[in-house]
């Protein structure tokens, strides 16, 4: 099915890209490559080189940033335009060593991967350009676990090997723990420490569930892949198990519930390009992991765990957003509440129905712009006050009215106003929970909506209006810190107008997915498709 | 008679075969000679073993002393050696380190205005006997390579005389290596005094050869099972403890600590990267050839060892200050992991092959280190703490980056080389169904995460409660120096990548 452009002018770009994509299949496998190899070249030649003025370094980083951005987008239109019906597209493989295995570099994209591709190439030049005008110290070796970072994230979300899959986000993961324990906040070494102990042992419990699997499914002959591995049979016990284990290891990577307790911190900790890359994209890994992995093979181990994902994900959304609520710091504010919004994401595949899945993906790629905005902008307005804390901030708003709408549009995104990307993820999430064996789940979810509200309105009236506190320095927000807030917010604003663009290649890959697995599989897909 | 036996036996002396190690040989002893008539080039002894180590290389890899083509029955030497392709590969793996260690014990020596010329000497004779003993086929090549490994290694050990360190590390590696010398022993007598004894069936004529005690093992009459005979199992107990005491794993790890504190770092990384190898190739040796049959008891005893190293290792490193002593423990940590790789390789064909990816990862990952500390080190050579490494990164950003790249290899990060290798060994072990080892090593690396990082965070970051005057100023590495970790470096982030070099 080929996506239909909103109007019919469009239809010679959508042929331009799908011309684009057949005929040189070749180059665009390239750019897979490309958009890994080059944030990671330009970090390898900032480490190697020399001195360099200011002004080279920050171009060198540039490049890095940058092309990983234009490439997702390139690829993402061609994706949208060619007739591909949710296939993956793009691919690459390479043996690197261990094709005896079943173990290769295989690269690609299909359309559950394409928003997180897209996310982590748009996340990851706002959070590279922020970055570049920062004024931190070593802002070379700044840069250069940023581009790592970033490296790293278009591995991930491009892997179809599953092995690979996971070596690239130990890659970007590595990266987040330096740039916590050298540019965090207060206390930043105990954290960098808890935050590296922590998601290590989430990584090696999902590490023994991917072995898990690798080894019952007999993957070291037909390869271990998501392609092939969905082929593949588990027995029913030891799907229970390896469910189990995977559940757990994502879900302290994703901050479920009992397993939550670092990210908060983290966040707060960390300096702002780290925590939009984390919390924005690499979190994400996860629930990608879960949707693309888990749940397509394990679907007898689904029935048994699925009981409990729906109480965590609600003790997610409902203590947590309690929790939310408390804060008083603005950074931990945003990071509990980006923990909670998981519950969503959460509840999204306990549904388990072909629209509960794809809403918890737009979910996951609205969430990313927005909570990477929040704190991008909550960043900037720690510089401007000098202070987090919402009791000693206040009536800013008058001296800096960019920066209050920018705060007010990326907060009401992130609470799920219509207009933005966030509303259909919600609403498809809502809609799918009725759809699921017990659809009571769906009022404490509506009061999550409220509770972020209740922050998010708040903590706006606290640091924008009321009587002004504390010293503001430096005035409204610069263009140059602008430009990746307004990346950002545009793209919650296209998708939000125009959520086909997400939808379309979901839904695809979903059902293609799923074709006989999930229960009541295309019961509400229309209701996603509503818009235009 | 007689003499048709020794004419036999004298056809198997291949001696062209054990070229290398009669080259280090001679070579160690020309060494001597050439420190004594020729002072001029006291300069250049470590450039001169390193250059002989090369040669012995490439005599190897040009198949000169290799296992191809040259198939005897019953092994060379009258059954005391034997080829096999695992072995050439052991010798290959062994010259490599002796470069390093050469490498390090330049840099350290230089340091430490110590007496050069019997630090190279006794370096190519363990190297020599080290290949020597991965080619043993019989008890008796096997005990006096051991020995002459050990007793160069007392040495090595207290080389530093004017340390106090060093000394007590000397006394308390004599001491311990007397007693596992004597386990050793205590445990081939039985082992002899069983397989020799009429009364029970298959006899062996040559009991302490491998093949022919294997052999014996595995008979059983209907009266006797030779399998589940208490003699033959108290001695292969015995043997393989001997055996476990040079590689450190629980309960005969308690020398590893002081002795790699106190002896001299280029000896550490001797101790921590061959000798522990020397001791993995040996119990792989047992445990494929004369223990073969007694997998019901070698395997759950094991096992169990496996299990206790593990969790021992990584929870002992956590409170290291001392970086040797961290060496140490995290050292006795990787044992646990090899040792589960082991296992699994009795199961698993091809894990065999992930063990040696293994030891080929810890043994770079391992040299990084040491060289850097080698490098770091001031006048007192055991007293290196995690202070010394402060700030190291913008202090010497070579050192620093080598440093870093070598313990997050050690730590099994990916992209490095040291992840790779633990996936196979896991992977192998789950394979082999080994859960609750795998469980186990699982919950090491997570608490390895601990000290290997807060080292980092050391190298990384400065301490604000140093004063200033207490870091030392540190030299920048020679050329030939930064040659070499380059090496290193670049091969732990090649393997991660790629891992075609190695067959499975």
């Amino acid at each position: 099915m080929t996506t239909h452009f909103p109007i019919a002018a469009f239809d010679g770009v959508t042929d331009l890209f799908r011309t684009a994509g057949e005929s040189m299949p070749v180059l665009h496998s390239f750019l897979v490559i490309l958009a890994i190899v080059l944030p990671l070249t330009s970090a390898l030649s900032l480490a190697v080189s020399g001195k360099l003025s200011d002004t080279a370094v920050k171009i060198c980083a540039g490049i890095g940033f940058v092309a990983p951005g234009l490439i997702s987008l390139w690829l993402a239109a061609v994706y949208m335009a060619s007739d591909l019906g949710g296939q993956y597209a793009f691919t690459y493989l390479a043996d690197m060593g261990l094709g005896k295995f079943g173990i290769y570099l295989y690269l690609g994209l299909n359309g559950i991967a394409l928003p997180f591709y897209v996310l982590a190439g748009l996340v990851g030049l706002a959070a590279g350009l922020y970055a570049i005008q920062s004024k931190v110290e070593r802002l070379r070796l700044f840069l250069i676990l940023l581009l790592v970072m970033q490296g790293g994230l278009m591995g991930v979300f491009s892997s179809i090997d599953i092995l690979f899959f996971y070596f690239f986000h130990e890659f970007a993961l590595i990266s987040t723990f330096v740039l916590i324990a050298l540019w965090g906040r207060t206390g930043r070494k105990t954290v960098a420490l808890e935050v590296t102990i922590y998601l290590t042992l989430g990584a090696m419990v999902t590490l023994a569930g991917l072995i898990a699997l690798y080894v019952t499914t007999g993957a070291m002959d037909f390869g271990f892949n998501m392609i092939t591995i969905r082929e593949l049979m588990v027995h029913a016990p030891l799907q229970k198990t390896i469910f189990g284990l995977l559940l757990i290891g994502f879900g302290i990577l994703v901050s479920l519930f009992p397993f939550h307790t670092w990210a908060p911190r983290a966040y707060a900790t960390a300096p702002a390009p780290a925590a939009m890359l984390h919390a924005g994209v690499l979190k994400k890994f996860g629930l990608y992991g879960l949707i693309q992995i888990a749940y397509p093979i394990l679907d007898l181990g689904i029935g048994h765990w699925a009981p409990l994902i729906m109480w965590l994900a609600l003790c997610n959304l409902l203590i947590i957003g309690l929790v939310t609520i408390a804060q008083r710091d603005l950074k931990t504010m945003l990071g509990n509440a980006s923990v909670m919004h998981m519950g969503y994401a959460f509840l999204g595949l306990y549904a388990y129905s072909s629209l509960g899945i794809g809403a918890a993906i737009m979910m996951l790629f609205a969430h990313g712009l927005s909570v990477s905005l929040l704190f991008l902008l909550a960043d900037v307005i720690e510089k401007r006050t000098g202070n987090l804390d919402m009791r000693e901030i206040g009536g800013i708003g008058s001296k800096t009215p960019v920066l209050m709408g920018l705060f007010c549009a990326a907060m009401l995104a992130s609470i799920g106003l219509p207009g933005f990307a966030n509303f259909w993820g919600e609403v498809g999430i809502f809609v799918s929970i009725f759809g699921s064996p017990s659809p009571w789940v769906l009022y404490p979810a509506l009061l999550g909506i409220v509770i972020s509200a209740i922050y998010g309105l708040r903590a706006v009236a606290c640091i924008f209006f009321g009587e002004e506190k504390g010293e503001l320095a430096g005035g409204d927000i610069t263009s140059s810190e602008k430009l990746p807030a307004i990346l950002l917010l545009v793209a919650l604003f296209v998708v939000g107008l125009w959520p086909r663009s997400i939808s379309d290649p979901v839904n695809e890959s979903v059902e293609n997915t799923f074709a006989n697995k999930a229960p009541a599989i295309s019961a509400q897909v229309a209701e996603f498709k509503m818009t235009e | 008679m007689e003499t048709e036996l020794l004419q036999q036996i004298a056809a198997s002396n291949r001696w062209g075969l054990l070229l290398p190690e009669i080259l280090l040989g001679c070579s160690a002893v020309l060494l001597l000679f050439v420190d004594l008539f020729l002072p001029r080039l006291r300069s250049q002894l470590s450039r001169i073993a390193i250059a002989v180590q090369l040669l012995a290389l490439v005599l190897i890899s040009f198949g000169v002393g290799c296992a191809c083509g040259s198939e005897i029955s019953g092994g060379l030497f009258g059954g005391l050696i034997s080829h096999s392709a695992e072995s050439d590969w052991m010798r290959i793996f062994f010259l490599f380190c002796s470069i390093f260690v050469t490498h390090i014990g330049g840099v350290f020596l230089k340091k430490q205005n110590l007496a050069q010329v019997e630090f190279f000497h006794l370096v190519l004779v363990v190297t020599a006997t080290f290949m020597v003993l991965v080619q043993s086929n019989h008890f008796v090549t096997l005990f006096v390579a051991l020995e002459t490994i050990t007793v160069g290694f007392y040495v090595m050990v207290a080389y530093k005389r004017d340390s106090r360190h060093s000394l007590e590390a000397g006394l308390k590696y004599l001491i311990m290596g007397a007693l596992s010398s004597g386990m050793l022993l205590f445990g081939i007598a039985l082992l002899y005094g069983s397989a020799s004894n009429p009364a029970l069936p298959g006899t062996a004529m040559n009991p302490l050869n491998f093949d022919q005690l294997g052999q014996f093992i595995g008979t059983s009459d209907e009266l006797f099972n030779n399998s589940t005979n208490f003699m033959v199992l108290i001695g292969a107990v015995l043997v393989l403890s001997g055996i476990a005491f040079k590689i450190g794993v629980v309960p005969f790890q308690i020398w590893v600590p002081d002795v790699y504190q106190g002896a001299p770092t280029p000896v550490t990384a001797f101790l921590a990267v061959s000798s522990k190898a020397a001791g993995f190739f040996l119990l792989y040796l047992m445990l494929n050839g004369p223990f073969a049959d007694l997998e019901a008891v070698t395997v759950p005893m094991l096992t169990v060892v496996a299990i206790l190293t593990l969790l021992f290792g990584n929870l002992a490193a956590l409170g290291q200050r001392n970086v040797k002593r961290v060496m140490g423990m995290s050292g006795v940590a990787h044992a646990g992991i090899l040792l589960m790789g082991l296992l699994a390789s009795l199961k698993v064909d091809w894990a065999f092959g992930a063990v040696l990816f293994y030891l080929v990862t810890y043994a770079l990952a391992s040299f990084g280190v040491f060289e850097v500390m080698a490098h770091v080190a001031g006048k007192a050579d055991a007293d290196q703490d995690l202070d010394d490494f402060d700030d190291l990164l913008k202090r010497q950003p070579y050192l620093g980056g080598v440093l870093l790249v070598s313990l997050g290899s050690l730590a099994g990060i990916p992209p490095l080389a040291g992840f790779m290798a633990k996936l196979l060994v896991f992977i192998a072990a789950f394979q082999a169904g080994l859960y609750w080892v795998l469980g186990v090593a699982l919950v090491g690396v997570v608490l390895s995460i601990y000290y290997y990082f807060g080292w980092m965070r050391a190298a990384v970051m400065r301490n604000p409660f140093l004063q200033e005057e207490g870091v030392r100023a540190i030299a920048t590495p020679s050329l030939g120096a930064r040659f070499l970790m380059g090496l290193l470096v670049a091969a732990t982030l090649l393997f991660g990548f790629y891992q075609g070099l190695f067959t499975f």
